[in-house]
């Protein structure tokens, strides 16, 4: 039951990739990759550094930078690994005819 | 964008937005190191967006107003006491509920980042996130509680309370007159989530407080 006089409530995340990036912060801490105190650490300062002006709008986008730099500085997903793997990415999405799904190595170089 | 289309006649290829992209990025490398598991990524979205919300600390709070031992219990170990609900899990742990009354009115913020008690809350709703919310709670907390359209009385303490990655607060408000005798259920229904929060207050459905 929802009272009548409240407002819709606004969707948990409003998009996939939010979904996604909460999920994996969530899950490698209750992994042991890091400290939760560690990670609200990391995220305080994205937010920190964001300025005041922002509205809440892009809190995931934060979270999910807090993250890639958290995996970094625990050598889980050094970051040389990961710009390798997010232009792999991006050729395999455009490589793939749209509708289909995107699978890692269609696009790659032969080499 | 569309140019002489001669290269796009066989159809358009797909292209990811960089955050979809730095999103994919790191589960797959996540799940290859197997530091996660994508089945337990889909479950706990799937918590957080259908399972876990406001109502469950409703239930606390309208437990709470009607069992005097349960609310003492809330208000000596509010971790233990939800946990006896079934709502447990992350951001749950070390939680203190504040109790409000005729004097004092409790109102929970992150000035950090945004911890918040998600097993009786859920997830946070954007302006809890945003820096205004956070940066002003502290400050001038009467005006902020105007913007939600809440009025106290001038002589009632407005306690402001700093969550932390440790501590997660769980505001318990005051029942709403004229509730006498109501069973859980219906009380739990003059129960919202800003009320939970301090940005509001409890009320019978309909009624303005």
């Amino acid at each position: 039951m929802i009272r009548p006089d409240a407002p819709p409530a606004e969707p948990v995340f409003k998009a996939p990739w939010e979904a996604q990036a909460f999920a994996m912060a969530v899950e490698s801490h209750r992994r042991g990759v890091f400290a939760w105190p560690e990670f609200a650490a990391a995220l305080s300062a994205e937010l920190l550094a964001a300025g005041a002006g922002q509205d809440g709008d892009d809190y995931y986008e934060h979270w999910l930078t807090a993250l890639e730099k958290l995996l970094a500085a625990k050598a889980a997903i050094p970051e040389a690994e990961r710009l390798t793997r997010y232009a792999a990415w991006d050729a395999a999405a455009k490589a793939t005819p749209h509708g289909e799904p995107i699978v890692l190595g269609r696009g790659a170089k032969a080499s | 964008m569309p140019h002489d289309g001669h290269d796009h006649e066989h159809g358009e290829t797909s292209e990811l937005s960089p955050l979809e992209l730095r999103v994919r990025t790191l589960e797959s490398l996540l799940v290859e190191k197997g530091y996660v598991d994508p089945a337990a990524l889909d479950a706990l979205i799937e918590t957080y967006e259908s399972k876990v919300g406001p109502r469950n600390g409703a239930r606390v709070v309208a437990k709470a107003w009607d069992e005097p031992e349960f609310k003492a219990w809330l208000l000596e170990d509010a971790s233990a006491a939800i946990a006896s609900l079934g709502y447990t899990g992350r951001q749950g742990e070390d939680m203190v509920a504040l109790e409000n009354t005729p004097t004092v009115h409790n109102m929970v913020v992150c000035t950090l980042c945004s911890c918040y008690p998600w097993p009786v809350l859920g997830l946070p709703p954007t302006w809890y996130k945003a820096a205004p919310y956070r940066a002003r709670a502290v400050a001038m907390p009467r005006a902020v509680l105007a913007e939600f359209g809440v009025t106290l009385p001038e002589g009632k303490e407005i306690r402001v309370w700093d969550s932390t990655a440790e501590t997660r607060y769980l505001v318990l408000p005051e029942r709403p007159a004229g509730t006498e005798g109501w069973p859980q259920e219906r009380l739990a229904d003059c129960v919202t989530r800003d009320s939970m929060i301090g940005t509001g207050v409890a009320a019978i459905p309909g009624e303005t407080p």
